[in-house]
């Protein structure tokens, strides 16, 4: 406040005697980001300074010390914080957006090279990792069966806990089921890998197979659906539930004919949200799936190929051709689960309950 | 100290939907004025023009004139926290920081601008809590969150806040619409004893009070919902109350509508 | 839910089921106690799983601990293979621990700006699409982090990292001796940018939750943007945002799969951070597994069990935390 004039403790409490305030104009704040990132590109030409990284991080520093310190000097101490802490929330969301769109457009460019009809319709059965060529058959083919699979065990399990607790829950049983539910979500993927590692192979002796890692991701899956769909079903209505209930339909006809059909686009979104996270799993398919070069459309039996898993291998190989292909495996993967968040969304919209208005 | 506020061609928006159309009045110093009118007639829209509140919320747009002693709020180079400072304002339902103690929501406004010394801070927050009829029941829980008090004192606690940054003008937005008929009648007492010090412009629904508290008062209205709503005049409170020149007022306060 | 329970019962029952009517559930019908037996026998199913995953990883663990010849918290090597075995977490859980820091340090402050953004700065319009953006960035799989973060950030990080060693590499904490810097600062890093979801959602939430008119009451007393938010925002938030960090801290924790793809392990704890080395639990579960006897999957489930009770109180306490918050929020709404 450079208005207020301390004489005497009384007059301190004064309010200003303009309303006035020296302000910076509009044009200052887009004039020291574009001089900012001048001023980094500058530096880093000149010190020799390789990587962009750095630029960035130059570029915010110079912005955020240049407005407060402009701020400061023509508008005074109070103001200049708030500019410091608007060009903080501004810089934070740019550190945000910029590994996003590294990451996507990195995926999409090295990922574009040997991405083909040929990539998605072969296996590497017959192709070293060090050689050219070769594609992901037989990987989409373990992944959609082991999502599947993991999706027969965990929706209706997701679905039917939900309703309990939505519908039915109280007292103890309802209050644990919350509670470890919200536990289960932070479950790490490989701790439930080697749940499943340690009974369904170590102790009852069965072999890798897509199965087992089905049973690993359903696990990572269950609390996800639950969740989402508990949230579905609080949004129906009490008045729906009372009005059925109320023209003596049985309660579990109420919730299958009237609750659920209300709730069904939600609860379609979550599952698929759900699916979107389970297939991009490597740990557990790591440890229970084992590695198969080859086409195995049998769940049940032997190692299968996976996505995430190819990915993880191909760049463990370490040649020039299977960085190739991690990519554009990887560029299958995010595609995929970009798809299914999309068409989720796209449900979401559609589906939304037309509340009363 | 108090000031006196010129409106003139005023309109306010909330995104296309324009909310109070084109009012002009004379708010007097060291005076009550209260606002009257049915539910969505925009005089708490206009109340929030007066201190720029009304921009805050999403969408808001004001057009026209408010002229503080001859400065106009909305012209270029004025800085809307200065305005707020000057203009205080209390809230329809009593709104103390919830996790700040009784003393330092008095102190909290002081404390935005500049420091002071304990005892410079003691003795301003002591005087507006006199001011606002409070330190006989809080001076010795002055540390206790300000949350545990009843309704009513913690009305009267966001007026010692708000009188404690010494503002030209203090603007009421329903303050009692919340509180108990005896909270009420503290409130309205110590509006009488406020306005020695302040300009004070209360809106309120309920027209006794408007007719006890208030020197002027502003009959707002709107011709259909949808509307905007528009100042169908000013006058002194008995006077409106009594015989006002227009005769949508006597309707309403007569309870004829609205 | 009272009233529709209440009312299931309204329709007059056969008077033969009556004396069974049970008063909380109010399931009669053949069909009604079935549907009620199914959903309460999934969320049994539930909690037995819960049940099952820390009694057959005990057990499993404790086969291998019988025979291990050094100190499971305190030995710095990890020869499960080896006649005696010979095996510790000291490695790991300095690792797990040093790395998950470094990635909440980074991630949390982000984390509150960008909630900050979306929920108090930036222009309505844009709110939404932003959200969006960072919902993205929670859907990319782990394993496309690891696979960018090895090969586009790390080589990236080399500039940054000479930089902190000329600067600060006195310290020995920032000594960085040149090469792919896949260490456990580059894993933090990377880390930070996978639980930025998370942290950024559950504040999001909770400053929108931000009662109004505390706001206001600090507007109209002549705060700037930021005053308000520092006198109302923040502390209505700020146990939303120990407990979003705590749910981040846990995701953290437990990356495997990014972890093993950018760190170059080894079973050593360095003191720098920015050269390679070090390790965690879940790197090196993904790591040594496919080389592991049986004996060695034991040892390694022994310290998948540790990390599941770290990840398990940590996500505890979170969810305490926030139910907490929820009843005295909805004390005081």
């Amino acid at each position: 406040m450079s208005t207020t004039t301390p004489t005497a403790p009384a007059a301190r409490a004064a309010t200003p005697d303009t309303l006035r305030a020296a302000r910076l104009p509009r044009w200052a704040n887009p004039l020291l980001a574009l001089g900012s990132v001048a001023a980094a590109v500058g530096i880093g030409l000149g010190a020799g300074l390789h990587s962009r990284v750095q630029w960035g991080l130059i570029a915010a520093l110079l912005f955020v010390v240049g407005a407060y310190v402009l701020a400061s000097v023509v508008e005074g101490k109070r103001q200049a914080k708030d500019r410091f802490a608007t060009s903080m929330v501004w810089v934070t969301f740019l550190l945000a957006v910029i590994p996003l769109a590294s990451l996507i457009w990195e995926t999409v460019e090295r990922g574009s090279k040997v991405f083909s009809p040929y990539f998605l319709s072969h296996s590497m059965g017959v192709v070293a990792d060090k050689d050219p060529g070769g594609g992901i058959n037989h990987a989409i083919v373990g992944t959609l069966q082991q999502v599947a699979l993991a999706s027969l065990i965990a929706v209706p399990i997701g679905l039917l806990t939900a309703i309990y607790l939505v519908e039915y829950g109280r007292g103890k049983l309802a209050k644990a089921v919350t509670f470890f539910v919200d536990v289960m979500t932070g479950i790490p993927s490989i701790v439930a890998g080697l749940f499943v590692l340690s009974f369904w192979i170590l102790i009852l002796g069965f072999d890798f197979s897509g199965w087992a890692g089905a049973m690993a991701l359903s696990i990572l899956m269950m609390p996800v659906v639950v969740r989402s769909t508990e949230e579905m079903l609080k949004l129906v209505p009490n008045e729906l539930r009372e009005a059925s209930l109320a023209l003596g339909v049985p309660k579990w006809r109420t919730i299958l004919k009237v609750v659920l059909p209300t709730a069904i686009g939600g609860i379609t979104t979550g599952v698929m949200l759900a699916v979107a996270r389970i297939a991009g799993e490597t740990a557990p398919v790591l440890l229970l799936v084992w590695v198969n070069p080859f086409i195995n459309n049998n769940p049940f039996e032997g190692a299968q190929g996976s996505l995430p898993l190819y990915i993880y291998q191909q760049y463990a190989a370490g040649s020039e051709a299977s960085y190739d292909r991690a990519w554009a495996a990887a560029l299958t993967l995010i595609g995929f689960i970009m798809i299914l968040n999309l068409a989720a969304r796209g449900i979401a919209r559609w589906k939304a309950p037309k509340s009363g208005r | 100290m108090a000031k006196r506020i010129d409106v003139s061609g005023l309109s306010a928006y909330y995104g296309s939907h324009k909310a109070i159309d084109d009012i002009s009045m004379t708010v007097e110093p060291r005076s009550v004025t209260a606002f009257i009118g049915p539910s969505g007639c925009g005089k708490s829209t206009f109340l929030r023009t007066l201190n720029r509140m009304h921009e805050v919320t999403p969408g808001g747009r004001v057009e026209g004139k408010v002229l503080l002693d001859g400065d106009d709020l909305y012209a270029s180079g004025i800085d809307p926290v200065n305005v707020r400072r000057t203009v205080g304002m209390v809230f329809q339902r009593p709104n103390p920081f919830p996790t700040m103690s009784i003393f330092d929501n008095v102190a909290a406004g002081l404390r935005l601008n500049g420091s002071y010394k304990k005892a410079e801070l003691n003795e301003i927050v002591e005087k507006s809590l006199k001011g606002a009829n409070l330190w006989n029941e809080v001076k010795d829980r002055l540390n206790k969150p300000g949350s545990g008090l009843s309704g009513g004192q913690q009305q009267r606690l966001c007026i010692a806040r708000a009188i404690a940054v010494e503002p030209q003008v203090l603007l009421m937005d329903e303050p009692c619409s919340a509180l108990d008929p005896i909270s009420t009648l503290a409130i309205e007492d110590l509006i009488g004893e406020l306005k020695e010090r302040f300009t004070i412009v209360i809106v309120t629904h309920n027209m006794q009070q408007a007719a006890r508290v208030s020197d002027r008062t502003a009959f707002f209205n709107l011709s259909a919902v949808g509307q905007p709503g528009k100042l169908v005049e000013i006058d002194e409170t008995e006077r409106i109350f009594s015989n006002p020149s227009v005769q949508a007022t006597e309707d309403y306060i007569s309870g004829r509508f609205g | 839910m009272d009233i529709s329970t209440k009312t299931a019962t309204a329709p007059p029952p056969p008077p033969a089921t009556t004396e069974k009517k049970r008063a909380t559930s109010g399931a009669t019908r053949p069909g009604d106690r079935i549907f009620l037996g199914l959903s309460r026998g999934s969320g049994i199913v539930l909690l037995v799983i819960m049940a099952a995953i820390a009694a057959f990883l005990t057990y499993r663990a404790a086969l291998a601990l019988s025979d291990n010849t050094g100190n499971f918290l305190t030995t710095f090597e990890w020869d499960a293979t080896a006649v005696p075995p010979k095996f510790g977490i000291a490695v790991l859980a300095f690792g797990t621990v040093v790395s998950s820091i470094i990635a909440l340090v980074i991630a949390v402050p982000v984390a509150v700006g960008i909630a900050l953004f979306i929920s108090h700065y930036a222009p309505r319009k844009l709110a939404s699409p932003i959200a969006y953006v960072i919902d993205l960035l929670a859907a990319v799989p782990s394993i496309v982090y690891g696979l960018w973060g090895a090969i586009v950030v790390a080589p990236n990080l080399t500039g940054l990292y000479s930089w902190l060693d000329t600067t600060l590499g006195w310290t020995g904490v920032f000594e960085y001796q040149g090469g792919a810097p896949r260490s456990l600062m580059t894993v933090g890093i990377l880390l930070a940018i996978m639980i930025l979801p998370i942290i950024t959602n559950v504040s999001r939430e909770v400053f929108l939750q931000a009662p109004k008119m505390h706001e206001e009451a600090a507007l109209a007393l002549g705060a700037t943007r930021w005053e308000v938010i520092r006198m109302s925002v923040l502390p209505f938030g700020r146990s939303g945002i120990i407990s979003a960090s705590m749910l981040g801290l846990g995701r953290a924790l437990g990356e495997t799969i990014a972890v093993a793809t950018v760190l170059s392990p080894n079973f050593l704890i360095g003191a720098s951070l920015l050269d390679p080395g070090g390790g965690t639990f879940a790197q090196n579960i993904a790591s040594k597994f496919n080389e592991a006897s049986e004996y060695g999957r034991d040892a390694l489930i022994a310290s998948g069990l540790v990390l599941f009770l770290i990840t398990l109180l940590v996500n505890g306490a979170a969810r305490m935390i926030i139910a907490r918050r929820k009843e005295y929020s909805g004390a005081n709404a």
